[in-house]
């Protein structure tokens, strides 16, 4: 046991001097040493930055994803495919989900909210006043799933819709738009010569970016109650273009399902299909976006993005490590004689090889960490950079697992590519390496 | 008194493409505890050959080698490490120092390899050896800031530290001018004095006159083999030296 310690602590003392003599040579040869760890340096710097960005931008989408809700499944109505001999162009179209499909999904166990959306464009009134929005009919789930904050008053209720009341919840940009110097609560608005009652001011809404649903600026928009909406716009929207008159007949718009259990998203998701099918027949009018599918996409992506990642990472480890290795051979050739010296004073086969392997791996290690240090930097830096520059925002997310992993990676490297110089030195002849000059 | 170094038949064949080289043939020898040996001959007569298998750093074609009653001429390689380490100690003619150490690390070097943890004691015997040899004042020099001769003390105070049977030197002094030279010979003539054993290579006579016994080879053979009786002679000339030094030598290295 006591000779074993010794054995350790012996080893210590040799690595701990073929240490202090690796950063020695490696200060000495400052310049070169630089250009032999290049190869290391860019890569575990750049692939701590491209796993911080990829991983930013990864949680950002998952993020948008997740506003939607993961148990939540998105139904929505598509204008179908053009039919090319079709001449009858005034007549109207009529497309998508239906007040019946609606009743029908709210029949189904699994799901416990559906929310309803029509939505048109509309020239929204007040007095002399006049903005360019859009109506949303919908019921008052919409403020949960769509996770509004009000400035004032209230959101949609269900009596509102029992009822068919005319009442009206504004954006931020009509009320700004149509009651620039007063409060907006409480006053009345024209849309198609109906005059509503506005009970709520919606905050400001940053858009989202279009991640399966409708996804527009929503502050031009005024939400009413479903039955209301149907009741005083009729079935039909029409849109003028370029002088012909065409229609669009669409009930809903979309339909937000929520269902109970996350499990559960799946098979409702095929129910729906189901159904649709059946009742829609041939006409595909209709798309069923489930968020849960775009995570487990988004999550593949990911995936391939590490895979690239890897690659790249393995060719540039390659690449530093073949420059170690080249500077090593140099290194070892050119202290032949330091070798054959240090034989003749004792030195094993295996205590050379020691030495030059640390040196190889004190190299790479101080490579990894410059690497790892300007990898580090440019995380922060770069978004910063990216925001005063292009105005873009650039997600990066710093997780210490890549940097510890380039990190170890530098010395795997160091000691894999080190390996073969330092066999090289221990199997010098002493002899012949005491006669090299 | 028995031989520290002890050969017999000992044969060094080098097999080039064509021919084969025959450095040693068939050559006998024994040295004993205390000695002082000096090698000569013609260049190319097979002195640094001998004096490298009696160094240990190479394995003979045939014959026997026993050093301090062991049989080394068959062991593997890191055994034959262990003996040098242990039992040799070695002055080469162009000092081999180790340019990144400084003086007392170069002396250090042996012990590492030795099996020996390094801390202040024997930190502190190498600094002595240090100071013996001369160059108390230059601790943290580095080879390239000393001069040939200072090198080659160095060099002697690394041979010492370990504590060898045999003390090897190869040239001694082939790259060092007539004072300095003496100087170095009167340093290992004070060593022998302290009992330490030297071979040394050399082919120059006035080096040579400071052995107590001249081997002369020719093509690979011991030629002759005699007492040097003028060795004692130079040895009492050599009174510059402080007085003092043989016992602090002897002291030194134990
Ligand atoms: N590695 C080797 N390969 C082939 N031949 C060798 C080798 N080493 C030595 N020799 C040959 O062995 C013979 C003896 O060489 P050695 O070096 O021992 O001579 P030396 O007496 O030391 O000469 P010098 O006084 O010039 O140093 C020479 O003929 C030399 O060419
Ligand atoms: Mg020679």
């Amino acid at each position: 046991m006591p000779a074993n310690i010794n054995h350790f602590f012996l080893l210590w003392d040799k690595s701990r001097r073929s240490f202090v003599l690796a950063v020695r040579s490696l200060w000495l040869h400052k310049l070169r040493s630089a250009l032999s760890v290049l190869g290391i340096v860019i890569g575990t710097g750049a692939v701590i930055t491209l796993m911080a960005f990829g991983e930013g931008s990864m949680q950002d989408a998952l993020e948008d994803i997740k506003r939607q809700g993961a148990t939540n499944i998105i139904v929505q109505s598509v204008k179908p495919p053009d039919d090319a001999s079709s001449q009858r162009r005034t007549m109207t179209l009529a497309y998508g989900l239906t007040h019946a499909d609606y009743a029908k999904f709210k029949q189904l166990d699994t799901i416990v909210g559906s929310v309803p959306m029509r939505i048109f464009k509309q020239e929204l009134r007040e007095l002399h006043r006049m903005h360019n929005g859009r109506v949303v009919g919908t019921t008052s789930g919409y403020r949960n799933v769509n996770k509004i904050e009000l400035v004032n008053g209230r959101f949609l209720n269900d009596s509102d819709d029992d009822d068919i009341k005319n009442v009206v919840v504004i954006g931020a940009d009509v009320a700004e738009a149509l009651f620039p110097f007063q409060s907006a609560s409480g006053k009345t608005i024209q849309l198609n010569g109906h005059d509503f009652i506005i009970i709520g001011v919606l905050k400001e809404r940053t858009p989202l970016s279009n991640a399966g649903g409708i996804s527009e600026d929503y502050n031009s928009d005024v939400y009413v109650p479903i039955n209301t909406c149907r009741a005083r716009w009729g079935a039909a929207v029409y849109l003028r273009s370029s002088g012909s008159r065409s229609g669009e007949q669409v009930e809903l718009h979309q339909i937000t399902l929520t269902i109970s259990d996350i499990d559960k998203v799946r098979d409702a998701g095929a129910v729906i299909k189901d159904n649709l099918e059946r009742d829609h027949g041939y006409k595909k009018d209709w798309l069923v976006v489930i968020p849960l599918d775009r995570i487990e996409e988004a999550k593949r992506a990911k995936d391939r993005y590490m895979m690239l990642l890897i690659v790249i990472a393995a060719i540039s480890l390659l690449v530093g490590g073949i420059g170690i290795m080249n500077i090593m051979l140099a290194t070892v050739t050119e202290r032949t004689r330091e070798i054959g010296i240090r034989r003749a004073l004792g030195a094993k086969r295996a205590d050379i090889t020691l030495q030059f392997l640390i040196e190889a791996t004190v190299q790479t290690t101080v490579g990894g960490v410059i690497g790892a240090l300007i990898g580090i930097g440019l995380v922060f830096i770069a978004p910063i950079g990216s925001e005063l520059i292009f105005h873009k925002n650039l997600p990066a997310q710093l997780n210490a697992q890549p940097v510890i992993m380039a990190m170890s990676f530098a010395v795997i490297v160091g000691v894999t590519f080190g390996l073969y110089p330092a066999y090289r030195a221990s199997r010098l002849d002493p002899i012949e390496a005491l006669r090299h000059d | 008194m028995t031989a520290v170094v002890r050969i017999e038949k000992l044969t060094k064949e080098y097999r080039l493409e064509s021919v084969t080289v025959r450095a040693l043939r068939s050559v006998s020898l024994a040295v004993e505890q205390g000695e002082f040996v000096a090698l000569m001959g013609p260049s190319g007569s097979g002195k640094s050959t001998l004096l490298n298998q009696l160094g240990c750093l190479d394995r003979p074609t045939s014959g026997r080698y026993i050093l301090a009653n062991e049989d080394v001429s068959r062991i593997d390689d890191d055994r034959l490490s262990e003996i040098r380490s242990k039992y040799l100690g070695f002055i080469f003619q162009s000092y081999n120092l180790l340019p990144q150490y400084t003086v007392v690390e170069n002396i250090e070097v042996p012990l590492l390899y030795q099996g020996c943890r390094l801390n202040d004691k024997t930190r502190q015997r190498c600094v002595q050896l240090a100071q013996l040899v001369g160059l108390g004042d230059r601790l943290d020099h580095r080879p390239m800031q000393l001069s040939g001769g200072q090198q080659q003390r160095v060099a002697i105070a690394r041979s010492l530290v370990n504590d060898p049977h045999v003390i090897l030197a190869d040239e001694p002094t082939g790259n060092l001018d007539s004072r300095t030279s003496d100087e170095v010979m009167q340093m290992l003539t004070k060593l022998n004095d302290a009992g330490k054993t030297i071979i040394m290579v050399t082919h120059e006579n006035d080096i040579a006159a400071w052995a107590k016994r001249i081997i002369r080879m020719r093509d690979g053979q011991i030629e002759t083999d005699e007492q040097n009786v003028r060795a004692k002679v130079r040895h009492e000339m050599a009174g510059e030296f402080s007085a003092s030094l043989s016992s602090l030598l002897a002291e030194a290295i134990r």
